[in-house]
């Protein structure tokens, strides 16, 4: 798995915006397919918090707004694939939410590129890496978020 | 110590005779008998502060004034209520916020300055609305409740700001409607977070006066209490008159032509508009003015009203839909076939108990004011 940060890791200067972004796992599989990333030593961009949710489903529009309140750049959901999910219809749920969370990040002039929904299954750890630096080069591209109060430099 | 004493002084809890009305009026009370208005008090004045700051309870009042209506001293629970969450928030007490506290995030969110809104999609082609003026029409959360009970509640909250600046343009005003407005932050400074209603006060006054307008007038009672009475209060004059679109319909129904509406119907006097700011008369003329329209009356209305069960978006439990489900059944027993209420949170919050399964549902519709009365204007 090439990384494309390599590029990227070169031009970085203390001044240079590095987005800030939480990542919403679920347990059973994108958390997992992150350690697959990891035990299969595959490198990726580290500018994110993972925080590990018990499913896609539980992730309601108050949790990626109160990131975005705090000042994430930007916010990735990530559960099982379509009838993978641990609870069955969790995922299917978490759909819904993000809907609903996509439209209140629009109404209050986000970016709606700022919030994303992906699937990852335990056994995909290089398409971990790959939605990772994919989304991470998209919120590069975007810009700080205008909540972000952290002082450009010193990071 | 001495803080809550001050604030004890402050509210008049000292008056206090113990005499229980509020605990016997309080609707949450009447469903929780954990709670106590009165033990609340004497938690303050007689027991350890820091357990009435740890208190889970602190935050379910509703802060509704049904108390201090009938309080023989008129003790100011409500004021106290806020006084303590807000020093309870300086030593990182939080009750339980509803739908995980989506809104409140929201409100806090918009109080950051950089922030620009795209809140404005609800503005359609017939719609008339101008970019300065001498009226300011203040939408309130309405865009975000769009984007989060209609898909659930079926049914539109937007329609409230459309039908609003419908009938202002029947009177012939074209209101200015703000890009970038802010929450107003009543739901905030309610729960005790003062210094973030000031920064939305302070952004939104300073937009309401560059836009010029004289009067603001507001679909939300709460938007109305606390562009009226909160911001004053809290940052000095404010150079505009506030109205909430009730009292604006009451004032000019000679100039608004009505068909035959067939609709019996029962009002729920919002909290804000009827004992914050004594607006009781003005939603009845407004509805009864319209031919063909069948009023009824709740047993507990007007100063009597009981509120909708939730406020703040703070502490919505059993408790909160056993107030809406005898609020509901209490309009049906009135035989009419609609609840018309006249602030967007009653609806959902009542809307909200309607939609539950059986066999609490309770079969009746519900609407706003202004939908009503902008259904019923004469083509
Ligand atoms: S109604 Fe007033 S005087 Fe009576 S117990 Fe309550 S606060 Fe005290
Ligand atoms: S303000 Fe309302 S909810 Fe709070 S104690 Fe008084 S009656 Fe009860
Ligand atoms: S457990 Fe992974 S999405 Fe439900």
């Amino acid at each position: 798995m090439a990384i494309k940060t390599s590029k990227r890791e070169k031009k970085v200067t203390w001044e240079e915006f590095v987005p800030d972004i939480v990542a919403f796992a679920c347990n059973w599989c994108s958390y997992a397919g992150a350690d697959t990333a990891g035990v299969n030593r595959i490198q990726h961009s580290p500018n994110f918090r993972i925080i590990r949710t018990m499913c896609s489903g539980r992730v309601t529009p108050a949790y990626v707004l109160k990131a975005l309140k705090l000042g994430a750049d930007g916010v990735l959901v990530s559960g099982c694939h379509f009838g993978d999910c641990h609870y069955i219809f969790g995922n299917y749920e978490a759909v819904k939410q993000f809907e609903k969370t996509k439209a209140l990040v629009k109404t209050l002039g986000l970016d709606e590129k700022r919030v994303r929904l992906e699937w990852v299954s335990a056994a995909e750890g290089g398409r971990w890496a790959d939605v990772i630096n994919e989304f991470v080069g998209q919120i590069t591209a975007l810009g700080p978020s205008p909540l972000n109060h952290k002082p450009k430099s010193g990071k | 110590m001495e803080l809550i004493i001050e604030k004890l002084k402050k509210n008049r809890a000292f008056l206090c005779l113990e005499c229980g009305k509020c605990t016997a009026t309080c609707p949450i009370s009447t469903y929780n008998r954990g709670y106590s208005p009165r033990r609340m008090l004497a938690e303050g004045l007689f027991y350890d502060a820091g357990d009435l700051m740890s208190d889970r309870l602190l935050w379910s009042c509703l802060t509704c004034r049904l108390c201090s209506q009938r309080c023989p001293v008129d003790v100011k629970y409500s004021d106290y209520m806020r006084d303590i969450r807000a020093e309870a928030c300086r030593h990182g007490q939080w009750g339980n916020p509803s739908h995980g506290g989506t809104l409140l995030h929201i409100m806090e969110m918009t109080a950051s300055p950089k922030l620009r809104q795209n809140r404005t999609g609800w503005i359609t082609e017939d719609l008339r609305i101008g970019t300065k003026g001498e009226v300011l029409y203040f939408v309130g959360c309405l865009p975000y409740f769009q984007d989060f009970f209609s898909k659930d509640f079926d049914f539109d909250p937007v329609s409230i700001a459309q039908d609003t600046v419908r009938i202002l343009n029947r009177l012939g005003i074209e209101p200015v409607v703000l890009e970038n407005e802010r929450c107003c932050g009543h739901d905030l400074y309610w729960l005790g977070r003062l210094e973030k209603l000031d920064d939305l006060g302070r952004l939104n006054i300073k937009q309401i006066e560059e836009s010029g307008a004289k009067m603001v007038v507001t679909a939300c009672p709460e938007c109305a209490l606390v562009l009226k009475n909160i911001y004053p209060e809290r940052l000095g004059n404010i150079g505009f008159e506030v109205a909430h679109i009730s009292e604006i319909i009451a004032r000019n129904v000679d100039r608004l032509k009505f068909k035959n509406l067939d609709m019996e119907i029962t009002f729920q006097d919002p909290c804000r508009l009827g004992r914050y700011l004594g607006v009781y008369r003005q939603p009845r003329e407004a509805l009864s003015s319209i031919p063909g329209l069948r009023m009824y009356e709740m047993r507990h209305s007007g100063r009597g009203a009981i509120c909708c069960g939730t406020t703040n978006w703070m502490n919505c439990d059993a408790t909160s839909h056993q107030i809406q489900r005898n609020r509901l059944n209490e309009a049906r027993a009135t035989g009419a076939k609609t609840l018309v209420t006249a602030c967007p949170k009653c609806q959902i919050h009542l809307r909200c108990t309607t939609c539950s399964k059986e066999p609490e549902k309770v079969d009746i519709a519900l609407s706003d004011l202004v939908n009503i009365v902008a259904s019923a204007l004469a083509d």
